[in-house]
């Protein structure tokens, strides 16, 4: 899946290809030699590139950011820092920043002290090292608390500071292992827009592993999409949302209607199938196979029109069908009506709750309309 | 519960919360209590009664008194300067018949022996000649002992007329009272119990750093392997814990003995010779590895409990902000062990300290403890005083080492698991 990564590369990094600052070549990990956890991880990072690694948890993400760490070895295949394979490099010679899910700041020293450590190991004078730790300690906006203990800080502020930490010594490349996972929400956003300013003012490279799709779409230049140890699709958010290449994919990244039919015809861009309940759909094949193969059909349900029954607009559409009202669900800015259309009790339409839309009540027989380009035929 | 419903401030105003909230407490205190009044009792019976009559023992002093009554109130406004008058020699002559009449001497001979030798045999012989002895009394006693002669016997009967006496613990750090009243050291061939003291706190010491040096990789593995092979390791650890302490402490006589397996093995290889085989038990360093041994897994499990609770990401993040690996160690991953090496060390040293039948069965001679010396005079020597003053010596090193822990630690951080 991962050649097709290329014409998806951002503009930020559309630079020349050899400038590339890291990369996993082919790497595979196995941890007991009977199950591989990576199977043939490729990707390229441009020098100052934001990628995340998103996927449900055991996808490989993880084993992917330690490997880059140092803390586990590949079992095959290679890893490049600036064009050199560090795969038998200790982690404390490859002056990767790293933080940490739990933050792991050193309970027993301050701030302060936690700070200093990685200046102190590199043998930083004492004047210079203060310098520092007060300047990372601007950045994160934690002027002042340099005498407390990480225990005396709260969850968002020990966020701060082991986000600090990776970056004082000033490394070209930061990884995240799940950073935010332990915040509530608003604190999370918070700390999104934070990680996100200080990736721009920086101009470090991060790689970011989450499992958290938001997170990853907020913050993301590239994200790669992991699922049982295989990059599913690796694009730019905007990509990866509008163009999923994959069941997988589509239906992990944002809400997703699935139609599962069979492909009875191609007619040059679009196809036609037959669902299973017997409709017949015109969708656009993405990883569909020929005549006769089975294909999951993917539906963002905002794109998905609600039709008055007498205006005859629907010629508009190339799929028109009637369902019968399940459940509404009232979300204030739109509502999230439940369909039983076509086969498939789940699904979804999302209305805004703007003049017009007269309100719709469980029962209720409507109408819907969708063009062919916004349903994607992809694999079964 | 009756009796609360009859508390007469329930109904006032303003009270009522409080009386009924303190009445709850009091009511689940009540029970609480109850559960624990079994336990509670066994201990006040086995443990807390026993303490305070080892203390107390430690300085009673009842046998002048008691058994030479007449004999110390003759002696009462004597000023010590020579012998005393007719009088007390004729109530000591008085007292000494009624003791051997009802055979009630022996405590007092040996009781006043400790203090000054010789004075069994005078007590002795002179009780049973008490009976004959014709006035003036004070030519026939010192006819039938010379030590009723010397100024030093009625100084000393005189001296231990007192209620309670310091001469147990003067005697337990090798000390008594000269005849001139003065605490002095006791001759050098009866010095023994702060040698021994000093031993057994230096041996201990060495027993606790040992079970260090083998415990903490111990700990480390135990918290760090993945939970399969580390519950194996745990088993291991506690599978000694489970075997009886006599048959963990005879296995190393049958381990060290200079005709035992360790070296039968070195004469086998040729490490030494057959008629210079090393003596390994029955003196220091049998006492120093059977305890090792014995007294690891309490080393262990405290460091394990403290280490289990430090994430592995702190070595990590250690490492990738370009700790080498030694120094990470001590800078980030030793620091926060110290509470468990505390609580590991202390606990080692107090049981160290008054460890009692290791030592005893491997000791030896020069590998005795001080608890060697609590049985002796408790067993043999029936110096129960002396044997209660030791003990409670003992007793307040081990308060004043739990007081230093609990205020540079914390007694909380004593786990074991």
């Amino acid at each position: 899946m991962n050649e097709s990564a290329v014409p998806d590369a951002p503009a930020a990094s559309s630079q020349e290809v050899d400038t590339c600052f890291a990369r996993f070549i082919d790497v595979q990990k196995s941890y007991d030699g009977v199950e591989l956890v990576v199977k043939g991880f490729n990707l390229d990072i441009q020098r100052g590139e934001f990628v995340t690694l998103l996927g449900p948890s055991g996808s490989g993400k993880t084993t992917c950011l330690m490997m880059m760490a140092g803390f586990e070895t590949p079992t095959h295949g290679d890893i490049l820092l600036k064009d050199q394979p560090i795969n038998g490099l200790p982690p404390h010679k490859r002056g990767i920043g790293m933080v940490f899910q739990n933050y792991a700041l050193f309970p027993h020293m301050t701030v302060a002290e936690n700070l200093a450590f990685p200046l102190e190991v590199r043998h930083l004078s004492k004047s210079e090292i203060a310098r520092k730790v007060d300047r990372a300690l601007g950045m994160v906006r934690l002027e002042g608390f340099g005498s407390r203990r990480p225990a005396q800080l709260s969850g968002g502020q020990q966020q701060r500071v082991a986000l600090a930490r990776a970056l004082v010594f000033e490394p070209d490349l930061v990884l995240m292992d799940e950073p935010l996972g332990a915040l509530d929400k608003n604190l999370r956003e918070e700390m999104q827009y934070e990680i996100k300013r200080i990736h721009a003012s920086l101009g470090v490279t991060m790689i970011y592993v989450t499992h958290d799709q938001t997170e990853a779409l907020t913050m993301s230049d590239r994200i790669a999409v992991f699922n049982d140890g295989v990059v599913q699709q690796l694009a730019s958010p905007q990509t990866l949302y509008e163009s999923p290449e994959n069941a997988f994919v589509a239906s992990f990244i944002g809400e997703n209607n699935r139609l599962m039919g069979e492909v009875v015809e191609h007619l040059g861009k679009r196809c036609e199938v037959v669902l299973d309940s017997g409709e017949r759909v015109v969708a656009k094949p993405v990883a569909a196979g020929g005549i006769g193969s089975r294909t999951t059909l993917s539906l963002r349900p905002e794109r998905v029109v609600l039709l008055e029954a007498d205006d005859g607009d629907g010629e508009r559409f190339d799929n028109c069908f009637t369902g019968t009202v399940q459940e509404v669900i009232y979300l204030g800015d739109h509502l999230r009506t439940r369909l039983a259309l076509c086969g498939n009790d789940e699904f979804i339409i999302k209305t805004p709750n703007a003049e017009g839309h007269p309100p719709l009540r469980p029962g209720q027989s409507v109408t819907v309309g969708w063009t062919w380009q916004d349903c994607r035929a992809l694999d079964a | 519960m009756s009796h609360s419903s009859s508390e007469p401030l329930t109904t006032a105003d303003g009270v009522p919360l409080k009386v009924s909230l303190r009445r709850a407490v009091r009511r689940s205190k009540l029970k609480a209590l109850l559960l624990v009044s079994p336990l509670l009792a066994f201990l006040v019976i086995a443990f807390v009664m026993p303490i305070f009559d080892m203390l107390w023992r430690s300085v009673d002093n009842p046998e002048v008194s008691t058994h030479l009554s007449r004999t110390v109130e003759a002696l009462k406004g004597w000023d010590g300067e020579s012998l005393p008058e007719e009088l007390a020699f004729a109530a000591l002559v008085e007292d000494l018949r009624e003791g051997q009449e009802e055979r009630n001497l022996g405590l007092l001979s040996s009781r006043l022996n400790y203090e000054k030798s010789g004075m069994r045999s005078a007590i002795s012989r002179t009780a049973r000649r008490a009976a004959d002895l014709e006035p003036p009394f004070r030519e026939s006693l010192v006819e039938a002992h010379r030590a009723w002669g010397e100024l030093d016997t009625w100084r000393l009967i005189q001296r231990e007329a007192r209620p309670y006496t310091p001469s147990y613990y003067l005697a337990a750090v090798d000390r008594q009272v000269s005849p001139e009243g003065e605490i002095v050291k006791v001759p050098a061939h009866l010095e023994i119990h702060v040698a021994l003291f000093w031993r057994t706190f230096w041996m201990s010491a060495v027993i606790t750093g040992l079970t260090l040096l083998l415990g903490y990789p111990i700990a480390y593995l135990l918290a760090t392997l993945p939970l399969r092979r580390s519950n194996l390791l745990m088993i291991l650890v506690l599978l000694p814990f489970w075997t009886s302490l006599l048959v963990r402490t005879t296995t190393w006589i049958a381990i060290l003995q200079s005709q035992g397996v360790l070296n039968d093995m070195m004469v086998a290889i040729g490490m030494i010779a057959d008629e210079a085989r090393w003596q390994m038990i029955h003196n220091k360093v049998g006492t120093i590895v059977a305890m090792t041994h014995i007294l690891l897994p309490f080393m262990i499990l405290p460091l394990y409990s403290v280490m289990k609770t430090i994430p592995p990401s702190y070595m990590r993040a250690a490492r990738s902000l370009g700790g080498k690996p030694l120094l990470s160690f001590r800078r980030v991953y030793f620091p926060l062990t110290i509470p468990g090496i505390a609580a590991g060390g202390i606990l080692v040293f107090i049981l160290a300290i008054g460890y009692y039948i290791t030592p005893a069965l491997v000791g030896g001679q020069s590998g005795r403890f001080i608890t060697n010396y609590i049985a002796y005079h408790m067993q043999t020597s029936l110096n129960w005083g002396l044997a209660a003053a030791i003990a409670s010596i003992l007793l307040f090193v081990v308060i004043v080492f739990y007081l230093i822990f609990n205020r540079l630690i914390g007694v909380d951080k004593v786990k074991l698991g």
